[in-house]
């Protein structure tokens, strides 16, 4: 057992550090530090240039243009891309429909689709949950019909993130009503322009702009839109699910966070000092860092067991406690960060939509902290609630 | 020992229950929000017709002479439908300096106006490196002939984007973290030399932050002693920390019955989620926290206008701890027992989490009154 990184493993961290110091502009940074959104055209250029040195999808088979890094540079990659912080490239393609298409897709699908998710020229949304379908997503209900050389679908996607920005979106669609509700599901690709889809969008509690509803409504998919074969969407589905452990638990976005919390309560002062010298923010500060230390090391664990075993794809209870233990220091983390703005965390600045355009009150860095808190409430809940991570763990590890 | 209401506190809340429950739905409370006042008018109307402005007014004062018992009643229904009327600044912390600290003169201007709802107060203390504390106080008064100027800014004015006039605390002596040497003073907001900016808040509200520059005030308008006015402060304080455990109760109890409502209706894998005994037990901590809470509220009720001072901080400082802490956890497991509905803005449960939230950030988190009690050596 040993906890330190080889020599080699080092020098590839500080490579990719200064990468990110000298390519990431100084103002989306700021940004990510400030719990701003990124737009649509600071995330293309981003991604264009994690694409041009070829770090793009690291973890995707190296003839489609992953880097071949064993997992553990994937973890040292990830690790210092949140901790910077830099944008994540979009998950939807490049985590999600990426591998599954790389995976499942035909020849013909992986070179049209592969590169474009690479330079961010498709933008990917991930259409599974419906109303009636989220915890419970195998009973979902947007159904396709085949007709000649078409799908034809009809029904309701909802809490979709980003498909205002959409080119396309990767959904779970109905083929046989009358199988088993896991074995009628089908995976499509549906290109966003096509008539009968509308999208509208959900404001969400902090104000922001992320999610919506998508209608689709006798929208005509071509049969080459399948991915795989009809019917096993289910399965490619669930590939998904074990696919992205690194990512999931966020290590590097919390200490990042933490680091933050830290330079923040030396500025803002309580009873006439510094807040961070006050003892029980201090211990509360230190309280959650032992809590994130230990998922580091229960992450490196898995990261380790991954690159000398090699990673099934199958989903895997690891997946779950990294899920679980991760968000809830990330909700922990966004909430000592509201708290050390005390009453400046009150102040509301709208959306640009609702025609907010003067400054925040109180500290610049106050604006986004209360927000930023409210809108964290949802790593708990999406990709897989952790009720539902436990309701894996208790199953699938424990046996009960 | 009795916990029960009079039949005088329990007609006062069934007749404000019902106005509420025709009233104040969260379409209408949405309206609202969007006028420019960014509150109701017309409830405004109402409640002054109602008596509640003129509700913990000595009735030789032309008030209605209720208790902190009256107040917990009023707020925790207000805190049930996230009213947005600044009914608590104007009548509970603006109303407290003139009940407390009021001359005979001062309260005859004063009350007939709070009463019939034309006059709208705050209370203008926080600067930017006050945080929580009320001794910490930069904004100056200089004395000038028979009256005083002011200078200072003042942050996060709850209410102030609305209110006609303002308590403002501001330092006559010493230096910026003394207890001696703090005012209270009440300032036109139309005075020469007050600027104000109303902005939104998270919970929906609006606040203001206050300029003073050479505010020219008469000697009137001086509330309590200007050298030390501190405790003053406060007292009514206390008041409004027990009025905002009150509404907190009447948040959490929403959350919590919308919540177990969700948990009936809402069905996955082929049944309703509340037969998840996991969701059971959450909703069942909630509805505990919810009740801890009103004991908390029901101390912090009965211990607001209590002469010993220490006594009653001790009681408000746990009250106001508990309830922080309660609320929190109410307000998260509400969101994460909706799923994704639960983080929606046109849902009412997360406007009631955004409320219970800011309601912590008030006048102290969880984690200063906790230090504070500790402070003081603690409860028992
Ligand atoms: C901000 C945000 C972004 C999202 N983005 C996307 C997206 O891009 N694409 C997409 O397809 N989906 C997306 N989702 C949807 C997300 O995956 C679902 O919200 C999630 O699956 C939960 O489903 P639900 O909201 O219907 O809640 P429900 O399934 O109704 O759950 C409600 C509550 O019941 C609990 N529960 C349910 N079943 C059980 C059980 N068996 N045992 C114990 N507890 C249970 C849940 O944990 C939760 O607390 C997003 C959600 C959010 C909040």
């Amino acid at each position: 057992m040993d906890l330190r990184f080889t020599r080699q493993e080092i020098a590839f961290r500080d490579e990719v550090r200064a990468f990110f110091r000298d390519n990431l502009p100084e103002s989306v940074r700021a940004k990510l530090i400030d719990g701003e959104f990124i737009g649509p055209d600071d995330y293309r250029a981003w991604t264009r240039t994690l694409s041009a040195k070829g770090w793009g999808a690291p973890h995707w088979p190296v003839e489609h243009g992953g880097t071949g890094w064993d997992p553990v540079r994937q973890y040292i990659y990830l690790e210092e891309l949140q901790k910077w912080p830099a944008p994540a490239p979009l998950a939807f393609g490049v985590s999600m429909v990426g591998p599954v298409i790389a995976a499942f897709g035909n020849a013909a699908q992986k070179a049209h689709y592969l590169p474009r998710i690479l330079t961010l020229d498709d933008w990917w949304c991930q259409g599974f949950s419906e109303p009636g379908a989220g915890s419970d997503l195998a009973s979902l209900r947007t159904k396709a019909v085949r007709d000649g050389d078409f799908f034809i679908v009809n029904g309701q996607k909802t809490w979709t993130t980003l498909a205002q920005y959409a080119d396309w979106i990767f959904c779970l669609v109905r083929t046989n009503p009358d199988a088993k509700k896991q074995k009628g599901i089908t995976y499509l690709l549906i290109d966003m322009k096509t008539p009968g889809i509308e999208v509208r969008p959900i404001v969400t509690m902090d104000g922001g702009r992320e999610i919506n509803e998508v209608f689709l409504t006798d929208v005509r998919v071509p049969a080459e839109n399948l991915v795989g074969e009809e019917n096993r969407g289910w399965d490619y589905a669930k590939f998904l699910l074990g696919n992205e452990r690194s990512g999931i638990a966020r290590v590097g976005l919390s200490k990042q966070r933490i680091a933050r919390i830290r330079e923040l309560a030396a500025q803002e002062f309580s009873g006439g000092r510094p807040l961070i010298e006050e003892p029980r923010f201090r211990e509360k500060l230190v309280s959650v860092e032992i809590e994130l230390k230990a998922l580091e090391l229960t992450q490196m664990r898995v990261v380790s067991n991954d690159a000398k075993r090699g990673h099934t794809g199958r989903p895997d209870p690891a997946s779950s406690i990294l899920k679980i233990k991760g968000s809830e220091i990330q909700q922990a983390t966004t909430h000592l960060l509201m708290e050390v703005m005390g009453p400046f965390a009150a102040p509301f600045r709208g959306a640009e939509e609702d025609g907010w355009n003067e400054p925040a009150d109180g500290p610049d860095y106050a604006a986004y902290a209360a927000p930023s808190y409210f809108n964290n409430r949802k790593v708990s809940i999406y990709g897989g609630s952790n009720e539902i991570q436990r309701n894996i763990i208790a199953k699938a590890v424990l046996g009960l | 020992m009795d916990f029960d209401f009079s039949d005088e506190q329990t007609l006062l809340k069934d007749q404000l229950d019902r106005l509420l429950a025709d009233r104040y739905g969260f379409e209408e409370r949405k309206r609202a929000m969007a006028s420019p006042e960014g509150f109701s008018a017309e409830m405004w109307a109402r409640y002054a017709e109602m008596g509640l402005m003129a509700l913990p007014f000595a009735e030789d004062d032309g008030g209605i002479g209720g208790g902190p018992v009256e107040t917990m009643i009023v707020a925790e229904a207000f805190g049930r439908v996230l009213a947005l009327e600044p009914w608590m600044t104007t009548v509970i912390t603006g109303g407290g300096f003139v009940r407390l600290a009021g001359s005979a003169a001062q309260r005859a201007a004063l009350i007939p106006e709070i009463a019939s709802g034309a006059l709208k107060l705050a209370f203008a203390h926080t600067e930017r490196h006050s945080r929580f504390d009320l001794n910490i106080v930069e904004s100056t008064a200089k004395r000038d002939g028979g009256g005083w100027l002011l200078s200072g800014h003042k942050s996060v004015v709850h209410d102030g984007a609305s209110a006609d006039k303002f308590f403002v605390t501001a330092r006559t002596a010493g230096s910026r973290r003394d207890a001696g040497g703090i005012g209270v003073f009440l300032v036109d907001a139309h005075a020469p030399g007050v600027t104000r900016r109303g902005y939104p808040t998270q919970d929906g509200r609006r606040a203001a932050e206050l300029s003073l520059d050479n505010v020219a005030i008469d000697a009137e308008a001086v509330f309590g002693d200007s050298e030390n006015g501190l405790s003053l402060v406060h007292a009514v304080v206390d008041q409004t920390i027990a009025a905002l455990c009150a509404e907190a109760v009447g948040v959490m109890e929403a959350m919590q019955k919308l919540t177990v409502d969700y948990l009936k209706v809402r069905k996955q894998f082929g049944m309703p989620i509340g037969a998840f005994q996991a969701l059971q037990h959450r909703a069942v901590d909630m509805f505990t926290a919810t009740e801890q809470s009103r004991s908390m509220a029901y101390l912090a009720a009965m211990m607001a206008d209590d002469d010993e001072a220490t006594e009653r901080a001790k009681s408000l400082h746990a009250a106001k701890a508990e309830i922080g802490r309660n609320g929190r956890a109410v307000g998260e497991s509400a969101i994460q027992l909706h799923g994704g509905v639960g983080m929606t803005a046109e849902y009412a449960v997360g406007a009631y989490f955004k409320r219970m939230t800011m309601i912590d950030v008030a006048f102290g988190d969880s984690d200063h009154h906790v230090g504070r009690l500790a402070e003081m050596g603690g409860l028992f």
